[in-house]
């Protein structure tokens, strides 16, 4: 197979404008004869569902939450970047576009980066206009704050509960639509399996969490927007309920995988403090804005914090990358993190940890003027932890967050089933192989409310003749006969070991194996015992209560099942790497500094991966990275 | 530590409910109230028995889809905090900790405890919006919001849809959700224009979910995971008045 990115001709800042110019219209008498499914209620599924109503398409919008309005992008607390200069420091769309792509580590297509930037300007002009209440300044223009990675501040606001307010904007435009009877809501509904007829993608099978019934909902084109798979490692930032399925159940259905191998660990979240935990609780990037990270110059330090001299602290950040300092990108502060626990330095009960001090901020701007900027985040941290951090420093830990990887698109957003769409997290687009802050609200903002209207509409424009989709066929009969066999399977197994064992012994075996750090002879390693552990799933795990019932255990184990499937081509895809490249970080590829060492000459493609179904293993496709406006170059924050 | 649980046990909808007991010990005083949940919920598996369902998704507080009443108290002893937030040690050794669903008419219970919050969707459907559509927005700068009243905006904003308030409710009233909404989107420019119908369309959904009426006792404010103010309801019904008076829907 020969991937096509279907990327428009034309010098980079015009290949948007080119596109949308050629797209194919729907006349608006013919919408309401098209059928659209958007699977998952987040920033790029709400604004895609909410979009596609207003244009007259029927939606049927799919969440697995109680409300749409709480998805996960709810959670996302720091900001939303937009290269608005409204702070006139240089910030423009190139300098944007040139900010991601090598955030990305050039790992990801020009031309979707340099659009992601364009189509900024506009997602902070939409999200003010819905009631978005950001940041402002006193005179009453917006406010901006600085993010890691950058060197300009182009980070909108607000407070620290941002996804909140750009997801409730979203939602309510959603749910204008769901009073209007454009879009029809299905809550509590999970999807299990994709239905592809004549090579398209046709509808899907969901089974209703309220009731246990298997439905079937058929459509013109199904859009995939139910974010990622970080939860994979149990102990994440993500919400309980995150999960892969959707996407993994697509991909056995012919949809390509993508970089599967880059998450992000994220440098600012709480540590680990026991063995019953269930995650562990982000602390928004914006805290490096005006807090200093540090470790005990002396191993194994038992002093409180406060008792320890200036002389005696190494401001580790301040000290390896001076032009960045504590606004490093996030896998480099992760893993000079994880250098310094791993040296003997890190603090706290587990030693797990590094402090993040607000002394000197709060002697210079005053303690109000901090309350006021992060006030929600020292309360948070004081319920979780019982530690008042106005008078002592945070502890914190990098943690598994964001997967850059998922479903294979094109310039479109379409993935290799025609008809089937991945939008946000659920793609791997835009972030190349690390996440800038402040980019994941941006990029599943502007999938679904300005590039998946026009791209979704150039495919439909070629289905207005198709009719209505039946989905009385046998390949809606065949799938939803593979999901009710596939539930009874896992009722039937009736072993003595929960759901939640397995799902945090595979976690603990991609951190240590396909973490922070890989190297080839613990990837095979981690490949082999994944292996075991699924079988051993599917011999031991008990799951009480019925199929057809509201069963929450079983809705865990469906999710489990395809973990053990997309952590083996995680570990896979990062073995077929080698080099180190952003949140990927091999390491026999390393400088002798202990920096990445990318290889560009023979890995700048992008993988993606083909489901075999066989013992061999995925197939692995690449489609070349070529870059014309800019040329990779060795990445320095120093 | 060890605590002794009497936990709201129901199959269904139609089912009738009843409390069991339920016994554990060793617990870390560092675990949250929903990891006991889930401690709880793994012995029971381990026994052959079916887990108590609850809600839950972000686990840090913002999602709003957990919430139970604790010992009476809409998720738990500790003021403005979320279930998933509320520590062990906020608990002495060997209490017993009386757990039960949020209750209102407009909540009925689905399982154990879990809730049906669905009125609240549709709540919002019915005017709690700006009505733009996507693609046509002005530059966001060219309508300044003073500094003041997008924090004050912000404050209304921050509600995060749990349903305390109702369930804390003697009149299980919406009046605190809803007005929040409505308070949120009236002092802004962009949701001026929609005001009048906004709060009228807003007021006949909550009587039509069956909502109580506001009964005045500031429990809302109180038990709010983030510390809604009850002027949010003042706010409203001088939103409804005023619709009212000029007679404008």
């Amino acid at each position: 197979m020969i991937l096509n990115s279907k990327i428009p001709q034309g010098p980079l800042e015009h290949k948007w404008a080119y596109y949308k110019k050629k797209a194919k219209l729907v006349n608006p008498a013919n919408r309401k004869k098209l059928d659209v499914i958007v699977v998952g209620t987040g920033l790029a599924g709400s604004s895609i569902a909410a979009s596609l109503g207003e244009m007259g398409y029927n939606v049927k919008s799919f969440c697995f939450q109680d409300s749409p309005r709480r998805a996960h992008s709810v959670a996302a607390q720091g900001g939303v970047n937009a290269a608005k200069n409204y702070k006139n420091d240089g910030d423009s769309v190139y300098r944007m576009f040139v900010d991601t792509l090598k955030g990305g580590d050039f790992r990801a297509r020009e031309a979707n980066v340099y659009r992601m930037a364009e189509c900024s300007l506009n997602l902070i002009d939409q999200s003010v206009a819905q009631g978005v209440p950001f940041g402002r300044e006193y005179g009453g223009y917006l406010n901006n704050r600085s993010f890691g990675g950058v060197q300009v501040s182009r980070t909108f606001y607000a407070r620290g509960q941002t996804g909140q307010q750009l997801l409730l904007g979203a939602y309510q435009a959603l749910m204008r639509q769901v009073g209007k009877g454009s879009v029809q809501l299905f809550s509590r509904h999970e999807m299990l399996d994709l239905v592809v007829i004549d090579g398209k993608a046709r509808g899907i099978i969901v089974r209703n969490l309220d009731t246990g019934e298997i439905e079937r909902h058929a459509a013109h084109a199904v859009v995939l927007a139910t974010g990622g798979y970080g939860k994979i490692y149990y102990l994440s930032t993500l919400a309980m309920g995150c999960n892969g399925s959707a996407i993994w159940r697509a991909h056995k259905k012919g949809a390509l995988m993508a970089s599967p191998s880059w998450i992000q660990v994220h440098p600012t979240s709480l540590p680990q403090s026991g063995d019953y935990q269930s995650k562990l609780t982000l602390m928004s990037e914006s805290l490096r804005n005006d807090g200093r990270i540090w470790v005990p110059l002396q191993q194994n330090e038992n002093r409180a914090p406060n008792d320890i001299p200036e002389n005696e602290r190494d401001y580790y950040l301040e000290r390896r990358y001076p032009a960045f300092g504590n606004l490093a990108p996030r896998d480099i502060s992760s893993r000079a993190a994880k250098e310094r626990i791993d040296a003997g330095f890190g603090i706290g009960p587990l030693k797990n940890a590094v402090y993040l001090d607000f002394s000197k901020a709060i002697k210079e701007q005053g303690k109000d003027k901090i309350k006021e900027k992060y006030g929600n985040l020292f309360d948070m941290y004081l319920k979780i932890t019982g530690y008042d951090a106005y008078n002592e420093p945070m502890m914190i830990s990098p943690s598994a967050h964001f997967s850059m990887g998922g479903l294979w698109v094109d310039y479109e957003l379409m993935t290799t089933v025609p008809g089937l769409f991945a939008l946000g997290e659920a793609n791997f687009a835009d972030h190349g192989a690390n996440r800038l802050g402040a980019n994941s609200l941006l990029q599943a903002s502007v999938d679904g409310y300005f590039i998946a209207p026009y791209t979704i509409a150039n495919y439909l424009a070629d289905e207005i003749h198709t009719g209505k989709i039946s989905s009385d066929t046998p390949e809606f009969e065949q799938a939803e006969n593979t999901v009710k066999n596939q539930i009874q399977d896992l009722i039937n197994i009736k072993g003595t070991k929960t759901v939640d064992h397995f799902h945090k012994t595979l976690g603990k075996l991609l951190y240590d194996y396909c973490g922070l750090a890989r190297n080839e002879e613990g990837l095979k390693y981690a490949i082999q015992e994944i292996r075991k552990l699924k079988q051993e799933f599917y011999k031991d795990v008990r799951i009480s209560g019925q199929g057809d019932k509201m069963n929450t255990e079983l809705e865990k184990a469906g999710r489990v099942a395809d973990y053990f499937e997309i952590g083996e081509l995680m570990c896979y895809d990062a073995l077929t790497r080698n080099e180190s490249c952003g949140a990927h970080f091999r390491e026999e590829f390393q400088t002798p500094d202990g920096e990445a060492m990318r290889n560009d000459e023979d890995y700048q493609f992008i993988s993606a991966w083909a489901w075999t179904g066989k013992n061999g293993g995925p197939e692995l496709i690449k489609e070349p990275l070529i870059f014309e406006e800019i040329q990779p170059t060795v990445r320095s924050y120093k | 530590m060890d605590l002794h649980l009497k936990i709201w046990r129901q199959k269904d909808r139609k089912g009738e409910g009843k409390l069991v007991d339920y016994d554990l010990k060793g617990l870390n005083s560092h675990m949250s109230f929903l990891e006991m949940l889930d401690t709880l919920n793994e012995k029971l598996i381990t026994e052959g028995d079916e887990p108590v369902e609850f809600d839950h998704d972000c686990r840090e507080g913002i999602c709003g889809q957990c919430g139970m009443m604790i010992n009476g108290i809409a998720h738990g002893p500790l003021k403005h905090t979320t279930t998933c937030q509320l520590h062990l040690r906020s608990f002495k050794d060997g209490e017993t900790i009386l757990i039960e669903p949020f209750r209102a008419e407009a909540f009925p219970v689905k399982k154990d405890l879990k809730v049906d919050r669905s009125a609240f969707d549709r709540i919002i459907s019915s005017g709690g919006f700006v009505s733009v559509n996507t693609g046509q927005a002005p530059d966001a700068t060219a309508i300044p919001i003073t500094h003041q009243t997008a924090e004050e905006a912000f404050d209304s904003a921050a509600c995060i849809g749990c349903g305390a308030c109702v369930a804390t409710c003697k009149n299980g009233s919406a009046a605190l959700f809803t007005s929040a909404k409505i308070t949120h989107m009236a002092i802004l420019p962009q949701g001026k224009e929609e005001r009048s119908k906004r709060v009228m369309d807003m007021v006949a959904q909550m009587d039509t979910e069956l909502f109580g009426h506001c009964s005045n006792t500031e429990a809302c404010e109180v038990e709010c995971p983030q510390g809604i103010s009850v002027l949010n309801i003042a706010r409203m019904n001088f939103e409804y008045n005023r619709a009212l008076f000029f007679n404008k829907k």
